[in-house]
C-alpha cells in the first residue's frame, strides 16, 4: 500500500520526464534535427559546456582551497573565513549577478558567466569538503608531515585525493545547477540552454523550438548525473583512530598571499554584491518597499507549502528504502533523484502542458507550483531523512512494541522525534531553494503572484536598480538562517 | 490498516492543504476582471489603479510577453482565464485574432480611435503607438553616414556596426512590418545578415545602453526608451542621438499596442468598459503624460513634448491585422537569430 502510494509520487515526480520524451516523439526526428543542427545550437552548447566545465572548476579550487586553508592550515582569522566562505549561498546567483552588472555593466560572456559561477557556487564545494576535512584521520597528515612533506605537498598529495568523494559529489551539484541557471546568465546576456528555452518560451509558449532545446538539455543533466555516479565508484575511506582534530601546516610565508587570495574572493562573491544592494536600497522609497512585503508573504507560503510536501512524500520514500531495501524501493527512490536533477525550466513547461491538457482546474493555481517545488527539491530533504533513518536501528521500535505499544504509537513515539534534525534542515533546505526559485515560478504562479524572487527579477530585468534592491535584500534576509543551519551541518559533524 | 492508507492519501491530503492555505491568501475575489499583460507592467498598473478607483471593478494582472501570453491564450483556448488581452505590439494581437478568440470590440471605443490605428476587422482596438528609431552614438558615426533605409542593414560594411534585440516582441513586430511590405524571400535575406551584422542585446534599454557606452555605433530601438531616459537621468542615452529612416521605409514603422475581449470571457461588459475607458479622455491622458512617453492613439490627446506629432513619422502603411507573429519567429529561428 506504501509503496503505491509512493510510486504515484514517483509518477507525478516523472511527468518532466514523460514530457521529454513525448514532445521530442511529437516533434519528429526530422523536424527534431533540423531544429537542432544549427549554428545558433552549436553556439549554445558550446557556451553552455565551457560554463560547466570552467564554472565547476573554478569552485572547486575556491571551495577544496578554502576549505583546507580554513581547517587544516595555521591561517589567521580562521573563524572568521570558515562564515565567510560560506555566506555566498546567501546570495542568490541572480542577485550576484545584478550586483556586479551594477558595478561592472561591461562585464558579460563567457568570462563573466564564470566569474559569477565560482563566486555565487562556490559555497555548494567548501561546505561538503568541510565536513570531509572534519571527517578525514590526521594521522596521514601528520605522517607526511614528519617525513618532511611541506604544507603544500602534504595538500596535494595526502590531503586532496582524500577530498575526492566530496569534491565529485559538490562539482555534480554545481553542475546541475549551472545548467539550470536562468536569471544570472540572462543578465549578463550569456546564451545557455536555459536562457535559450526561457527566450523560445517567450516566443512561443513552449511549442517545438523549447521542447527540442529540452531535450539537449535533459541530456545534459543526465549525462552529469552518470558521470558522477561513475566517478564516484564505491571505494569507501575509513579512519583508524576515532575522533580527534586534525593538526595544522603552518603556512610560513604563504600566510599573506593566502589570506590575500581570500579576500580577494570574498569581495567578489559577498562585498560586491552586497554593497550594490544596500547602495540601490538606500536611493529606494517606502513605495518600493511597499510591493515586497506581500511577495514576502506569497514567497513564505509557497516555500513553505513546497517544503510540508517534500515531507510528505520524503517520509515514506525514504521508509521504503531504508527499512525495505529492494529493487522496486530502489528504483522509486531512484525515479525522484532522476526528477530532481531536471532543471525548472523543463519541470515547469511540462507541468503547463500537463495541467492544460489532463488537470485544467490545476492550471496557474498553487498547487503547481508547490508539485514543481515538491520535484525539484525533493532530494534536498531525502538525503539527509534517509540517513537519519538509517542511524535509527528498527529495534528501538521492536522494544516498545514489546512492551505493547501498537506499532503506529511505537513509531510515532520512537522513530519520528528521532528523525526531527534531519526532517527540519532538509525542510530548511527546500523551503530555501523555493524562495529562490524563479523560472518555475515565472511560468506557473497564478494570476497576481508576486515572490521576492519573481518580482527581483522584473524589476531588475527593466534595469531599475533602485526597485530591485530591496527585493534582493529580502532574499539575502530570506537565505541566512538556511544558510547558517547548512553552515553548522557541516562543521559540527567532526 | 489504518496507518497504512493515511499514509498513501497523506501527499494527497498535503498538497490540498498547502493549496488551500496558498490560495486563500492572495487579494482579490474571484469576480476580479483578470488581464494579460504584455505592456509594460508599471503604465498598466497606472492604468488598473485608476479605472478601479473610478469603476469599482477590481482587475487582476497577468504579466508577460506579447508572444507567450498570446501563444498561452492560444492554447488555453475556451478554458481560458483571461477577460482583456493589452500587448506592446500588434502581431500577437493577430495570432490570436486568427485563432478566433476575440469578441468585436464595442462602436464606443472603435469611435475614439483613428482607423490607421486599429485593425480593419474591428477585432480589437490600438490603445498605444510606438515609433521605430535607429539611436547612434555620434562619437561612432556621423550623422550623414547613417542608412536611410533599415533594409540597407543588412549590407556587409555594418558588420558589427548596430545593436539589436531579437528575442523580444518589440524586434519582432519590427521584423514583421519588413514582411509585410517586402515579402518573405526578402525578409529571410535581411535576417541573415542581420545575423551576421548584428550584436545582440537583451532588451532595447540594453541596446540603447550599449551605444550609450559606445561598444556599438547604432542600435534599433522604439522611441520612447530614448524620451524617457532623457527626460529622467540621461544616464544611458546621454552620448546618444536619433535617427528616422527615410518616410515609408519599414524602418519607419509605428508599431500599434493593442487591446482586446476574450470571446471566451463571462465579464465581456466590464472588460469592454476597460478598453473603451483605456483609448477614453483618462487612459490616454495616463499614457500620454504618464511614465511612459508611449504616443496616445485616441483622437485629441496629444502626445506628450517633446515627442514629432505621430502623424509627422512617415510610418508605413499596414494593416495591424496583417503583421504576422509565427512568421517572423520562424524565419528568425531559421536565422538562427531565436
Amino acid at each position: 500500500m506504501l509503496a503505491i502510494g509512493v510510486a504515484a509520487a514517483a509518477a507525478i515526480a516523472l511527468i518532466p520526464v514523460g514530457y521529454v520524451v513525448v514532445s521530442s516523439i511529437q516533434t519528429g526526428l526530422p523536424r527534431l534535427i533540423e531544429l537542432l543542427v544549427r549554428p545558433r545550437v552549436a553556439e549554445l552548447t558550446v557556451n553552455t559546456v565551457l560554463l560547466v566545465v570552467l564554472g565547476v572548476a573554478a569552485t572547486l579550487v575556491v571551495g577544496i582551497g578554502g576549505a583546507w586553508l580554513v581547517e587544516r592550515t595555521s591561517l589567521p582569522l580562521r573563524r572568521f573565513f570558515a562564515i565567510a566562505l560560506a555566506a555566498p549561498l546567501a546570495i542568490p546567483a541572480f542577485v550576484t549577478s545584478y550586483g556586479w552588472a551594477s558595478v561592472a555593466p561591461w562585464l558579460g560572456g563567457l568570462g563573466g558567466a564564470v566569474l559569477i559561477a565560482a563566486c555565487a557556487y562556490s559555497p555548494l564545494v567548501y561546505l561538503p569538503a568541510v565536513a570531509a576535512l572534519r571527517g578525514l584521520d590526521p594521522a596521514l597528515e601528520e605522517s607526511a608531515r614528519s617525513l618532511g612533506l611541506g604544507p603544500w605537498r602534504v595538500f596535494a598529495r595526502v590531503v586532496l585525493p582524500q577530498l575526492r568523494m566530496a569534491a565529485i559529489g559538490g562539482g555534480l551539484v554545481v553542475g546541475l545547477h549551472l545548467l539550470a541557471e536562468y536569471g544570472a546568465f540572462a543578465f549578463l546576456e550569456f546564451g545557455t540552454f536555459t536562457t535559450a528555452i526561457m527566450d523560445a518560451y517567450r516566443a512561443n509558449f513552449g511549442g517545438a523550438l523549447a521542447a527540442a532545446l529540452g531535450v539537449v538539455l535533459a541530456a545534459l543533466c543526465l549525462l552529469l548525473v552518470i558521470g558522477e555516479n561513475r566517478l564516484r565508484g564505491t571505494s569507501r575511506l575509513s579512519r583508524s583512530a576515532a575522533s580527534r582534530p586534525g593538526g595544522r601546516a603552518d603556512l610560513g610565508r604563504w600566510t599573506a598571499p593566502a589570506v590575500l587570495a581570500l579576500l580577494v574572493f570574498l569581495s567578489a562573491a559577498v562585498l560586491v554584491p552586497l554593497s550594490s544592494v544596500l547602495r540601490w536600497s538606500l536611493s529606494s522609497g517606502l513605495d518600493d518597499w511597499a510591493s515586497v512585503v506581500p511577495a514576502a508573504g506569497q514567497t513564505v507560503l509557497l516555500s513553505v507549502g513546497g517544503a510540508l510536501v517534500c515531507l510528505l512524500v520524503a517520509l515514506p520514500v525514504a521508509w521504503l528504502a531504508v527499512r525495505h531495501r529492494g529493487r522496486i524501493s530502489g528504483t522509486l527512490e531512484g525515479a525522484f533523484y532522476v526528477a530532481g536533477s531536471f532543471p525548472a525550466i523543463i519541470v515547469a513547461l511540462a507541468l503547463v502542458g500537463v495541467t492544460l491538457t489532463v488537470a485544467p482546474m490545476l492550471y496557474q493555481t498553487a498547487v503547481t507550483v508547490i508539485v514543481a517545488y515538491a520535484i525539484l527539491f525533493l532530494p534536498r530533504l531525502l538525503v539527509p531523512l534517509r540517513a537519519g533513518l538509517a542511524q535509527i536501528s528498527p529495534a528501538w521500535e521492536e522494544s516498545a512494541r514489546s512492551l505493547g505499544v501498537p506499532p503506529w504509537r511505537a513509531r510515532l513515539r520512537v522513530t519520528v522525534p528521532l528523525l526531527v534534525p534531519a526532517a527540519a534542515s532538509g525542510a530548511a533546505l527546500v523551503a530555501l531553494g523555493a524562495s529562490n526559485e524563479l523560472t518555475a515560478t515565472l511560468l506557473l504562479a497564478p494570476i497576481g503572484t508576486e515572490t521576492v524572487a519573481t518580482g527581483f527579477w522584473s524589476a531588475a530585468s527593466a534595469l531599475d536598480y533602485v526597485s530591485a534592491a530591496p527585493y534582493a535584500l529580502t532574499l539575502i534576509a530570506l537565505s541566512v538562517p538556511a544558510v547558517h543551519l547548512m553552515f553548522s551541518e557541516a562543521t559540527g559533524r567532526a | 490498516m489504518p496507518v497504512i492508507r493515511t499514509r498513501r492519501i497523506a501527499p494527497v491530503v498535503g498538497i490540498a492543504v498547502a493549496a488551500l492555505l496558498v490560495g486563500c491568501t492572495p487579494g482579490g475575489g474571484d469576480d476580479a476582471l483578470i488581464i494579460y499583460n504584455a505592456q509594460h507592467e508599471q503604465l498598466t498598473e497606472e492604468w488598473t489603479a485608476a479605472f478601479t478607483a473610478e469603476t469599482g471593478i477590481e482587475v487582476k494582472l497577468r504579466h508577460g510577453g506579447d508572444s507567450e501570453l498570446a501563444n498561452q491564450i492560444v492554447q488555453e483556448g475556451d478554458a481560458s482565464p483571461a477577460d482583456v488581452f493589452l500587448t506592446e505590439n500588434s502581431p500577437a494581437m493577430a495570432l490570436v485574432e486568427d485563432a478566433g478568440l476575440f469578441a468585436p470590440i464595442d462602436e464606443a471605443t472603435l469611435q475614439r480611435v483613428p482607423e490607421q490605428f486599429r485593425p480593419s476587422t474591428g477585432s480589437w482596438t490600438g490603445i498605444a503607438a510606438r515609433d521605430t528609431v535607429l539611436v547612434y552614438n555620434p562619437e561612432l558615426i556621423s550623422e550623414d553616414e547613417l542608412p536611410a533605409s533599415i533594409l540597407e542593414l543588412q549590407d556587409e560594411k555594418w558588420q558589427g556596426q548596430w545593436g539589436a534585440a531579437p528575442g523580444g516582441a518589440d524586434f519582432q513586430a519590427i521584423v514583421s512590418a519588413i514582411l509585410a511590405s517586402e515579402g518573405e524571400d526578402a525578409t529571410a535575406d535581411w535576417l541573415v545578415g542581420m545575423q551576421r551584422n548584428a550584436e545582440i542585446y537583451r532588451n532595447n534599454i540594453v541596446t540603447m545602453k550599449a551605444v550609450n557606452a559606445g561598444e556599438v555605433p547604432m542600435g534599433i530601438i522604439y522611441h520612447y526608451y530614448w524620451y524617457r531616459d532623457q527626460a529622467s537621468t540621461k544616464e544611458n542615452s546621454g552620448n546618444t542621438a536619433l535617427h528616422l529612416f527615410e518616410p515609408g521605409d519599414p524602418g519607419a514603422f509605428v508599431s500599434i499596442s493593442g487591446g482586446g475581449v476574450l470571446a471566451s470571457s463571462d465579464r465581456s461588459d466590464e472588460a469592454q468598459q476597460f478598453l473603451t475607458w483605456l483609448v477614453g479622455e483618462q487612459g490616454q491622458t495616463i499614457l500620454g503624460e504618464g511614465y511612459s512617453y508611449e504616443y496616445p492613439v485616441a483622437t485629441g490627446i496629444p502626445a506628450r513634448a517633446p515627442l514629432p506629432a505621430l502623424e509627422s513619422l512617415g510610418a508605413p502603411e499596414i494593416d495591424p491585422s496583417t503583421l504576422n507573429g509565427p512568421t517572423v519567429i520562424d524565419l528568425m529561428t531559421e536565422a538562427g537569430l531565436l
